[in-house]
């Protein structure tokens, strides 16, 4: 795989696809890296500075949840005695998102870079990088390019003579979804079950092992070297403003090239699905889920007039969140989507919380039953009963990640779940559901 | 138990935490161990726990709660189909159907012969990819096509 179209990228800018040694510390280097942490260390940029530039630039977190980078680097006590930790989340398992794998196997020391470089400002000697576990590749990827980070002085004891000192691990998930949660992802890294923790207290002030912890996506630590090399004005220009900058867009389904695109925030829908070449077959665009398998669905034809920034998307109903966009076209059976997701939220409910727990299983079965024919008069508002009394109350988010695509597809597709309870078949024919995958028997 | 070399890698896993934190070890003790056992018994988990002064209930959690530990034997070769919405969009139902031809099992069983294990499922995190299903935990198989298919069961012979 590989980065297969971009518009002004900026953390991918120069990556050639045909050069198997691109990712490599020298490549890097060419490319201009490790400059920003160069200039950090040598005292020409002070850590108060280097946090200015990121509150200034309006980098927001790319995990999902779109918080200033900045502001979460503030929130680190300075004088707290003792170990604090930095953790990258690399744990990428909403369904729809594959950027980060993209981004560790084609530009690993840009990751190294933003961590060595959060490390030194919020004054932690020690960082991790959780990396999902179905990616073996990726994280192989990232442990060799910190051997050469390490081989290079820019990890390790005493880097680049500053005599400032940071390591970094990859830890490997092994197949939990809520480990991406991020006091879920620090139960793990203490080598727990991953289930996420009462906030308050919040990580900055009590995270790994108890101590003040910073968990940032892997494409946020990526993107901070690029922040400080092209200044904030110039990042925050690159997007527009309050949605500044690039970001690496996950394009799957019903297009002609599936992959990750990077484009300035606040393009166009339309030039993004250019870039993946257009609807599969030429068909229609019948729904598109712009932010990951949990953010509300966007009926077609709204998706079109959308430009892609967390505002834009917001005000349409829904959320950026990672940057995955899963397109539909008209072979698409709503109910089947919707099925397919809740069966997903279902299995990765990690149990603590009765309404996500139970929840969870009841919504499934529900959509479950209206996709084989079951379906009973009544229980679309049975549905969205039981999901507001999950709604807000769960110690995470899950629970309401498993509510949303239920809201929002019964909120635009409702005639079509009404079409599955009333005919006991789906208005889209099995055939045709088919002819939209582009698999070709043989 | 284990073997000197598996020994090692925990040693290097384990030394990647702070003093008195080898509990955090833990997830990668397992992967090390299952790859070398094939799955994850309750002798491996008591050794597990001995070496990283773990009650074995808690070894146990962790090996329950992830879904890539296999808590019962399996084939030689394990495939896990992604199923979820991008990759059934790309056609995951019918990769996993022409799979289960191909192999005469369903999801969640061996093949007669031992030598392969079918499981569904959840993101890979490469949609871009899709259908993918994951190899022995160790690779992707990506774009999976017939053609895909027929390669992947003929380099696993």
């Amino acid at each position: 795989m590989a980065i297969l179209g971009a518009i002004n990228p900026i953390l991918t800018a120069g990556l050639d696809p045909n050069d198997p040694d691109g990712w490599r510390c020298g490549a890097y280097l060419g490319r201009g890296g490790y400059s920003a942490l160069r200039k950090i260390l040598s005292g020409k940029i002070s850590p108060e500075c280097v946090l200015d530039d990121l509150k200034k630039s309006s980098l927001r977190g790319r995990g999902g949840a779109g918080f200033p980078t900045g502001l979460k680097w503030s929130f680190i006590p300075r004088n707290h005695e003792g170990e604090k930790y930095l953790v990258c989340n690399s744990d990428e398992g909403e369904p729809g998102t594959f950027k980060d794998r993209d981004l560790l196997l084609l530009n690993p020391h840009a990751v190294i870079e933003g961590m060595v470089i959060g490390a030194y400002v919020m004054g932690m000697s020690r960082a991790y990088n959780y990396i999902h576990g179905e990616i073996p590749e990726a994280c192989l990827r990232f442990e060799e390019a910190l051997d050469e980070a390490r081989a290079a002085g820019f990890i390790g004891n005493d880097i680049l003579g500053s005599g400032f000192c940071v390591e970094i691990f990859a830890h490997r998930g092994y197949g939990a979804y809520i480990a991406g949660e991020e006091t879920g992802q620090l139960e793990s890294l203490e080598g727990k079950k991953a289930r996420p923790r009462h906030k308050p207290p919040f990580p900055a002030n009590a995270g790994l092992y108890g101590a003040p912890t910073t968990i940032n996506n892997a494409e946020t630590l990526a993107a901070v070297p690029f922040v400080l090399n092209m200044g904030p004005e110039a990042f925050l220009a690159a997007g527009k403003p309050n949605n500044a900058g690039t970001k690496i867009f996950s394009v799957s389904g019903h297009v002609a090239k599936p992959g990750n695109y990077e484009i300035p925030l606040g393009t166009p829908f339309r030039a993004l699905l250019d870039l993946a070449g257009g609807m599969r077959g030429g068909r229609a665009l019948k729904a598109c889920i712009p932010g990951g398998s949990s953010s509300p669905v966007i009926p077609g034809d709204a998706m079109m007039e959308l430009t892609m920034d967390y505002d834009c998307i917001s005000r349409a109903g829904s959320m950026l969140g990672s940057g995955a966009v899963i397109v539909m076209d008209e072979t698409t059976c709503m109910v089947k989507a919707l099925e397919r997701l809740s069966f997903f939220y279902q299995h990765e409910s990690c149990g603590q919380c009765t309404p996500c727990r139970e929840g969870t299983r009841w919504l499934r079965g529900i959509v479950r039953r209206i996709e084989n024919g079951e379906g009973r008069t009544g229980d679309l508002e049975t549905l969205e009963h039981v999901a507001a009394n999950i709604a807000g109350r769960t110690v995470c988010a899950l629970g309401d990640a498993a509510v949303m695509p239920v809201q929002s597809f019964l909120r635009h597709f409702r005639d079509e779940f009404m079409y599955h309870i009333d005919h006991k078949t789906c208005l889209v024919s099995k055939e045709t559901q088919r002819t939209g995958s582009g698999w070709a028997w043989e | 138990m284990l073997t000197t070399d598996s020994l090692k890698k925990i040693d290097r896993e384990i030394a990647k935490y702070p003093a008195g934190r080898k509990q955090s070890a833990v997830m990668a003790a397992l992967v090390i161990a299952q790859e070398e056992k094939g799955w994850l018994s309750g002798e491996v988990i008591a050794f597990i726990a001995a070496l990283l002064d773990m009650p074995p209930i808690a070894v146990y959690e962790v090996a329950s709660f992830y879904g890539m530990y296999d808590l019962q034997p399996s084939g030689k070769h394990r495939l896990t189909v992604c199923t979820n919405l991008p990759c059934r969009l790309s056609g995951a139902e019918d990769a996993a159907e022409y799979l289960k031809k191909k192999l005469g099992i369903g999801f969640g069983e061996t093949t007669p012969d031992g030598r392969f294990t079918l499981k569904e499922g959840e993101c890979m995190g490469a949609c871009g990819d899709a259908p993918v299903a994951l190899v022995d935990n160790r690779r992707l198989c990506c774009r999976m096509s017939p053609e895909e298919i027929d390669k992947l069961l003929r380099e696993l012979d």
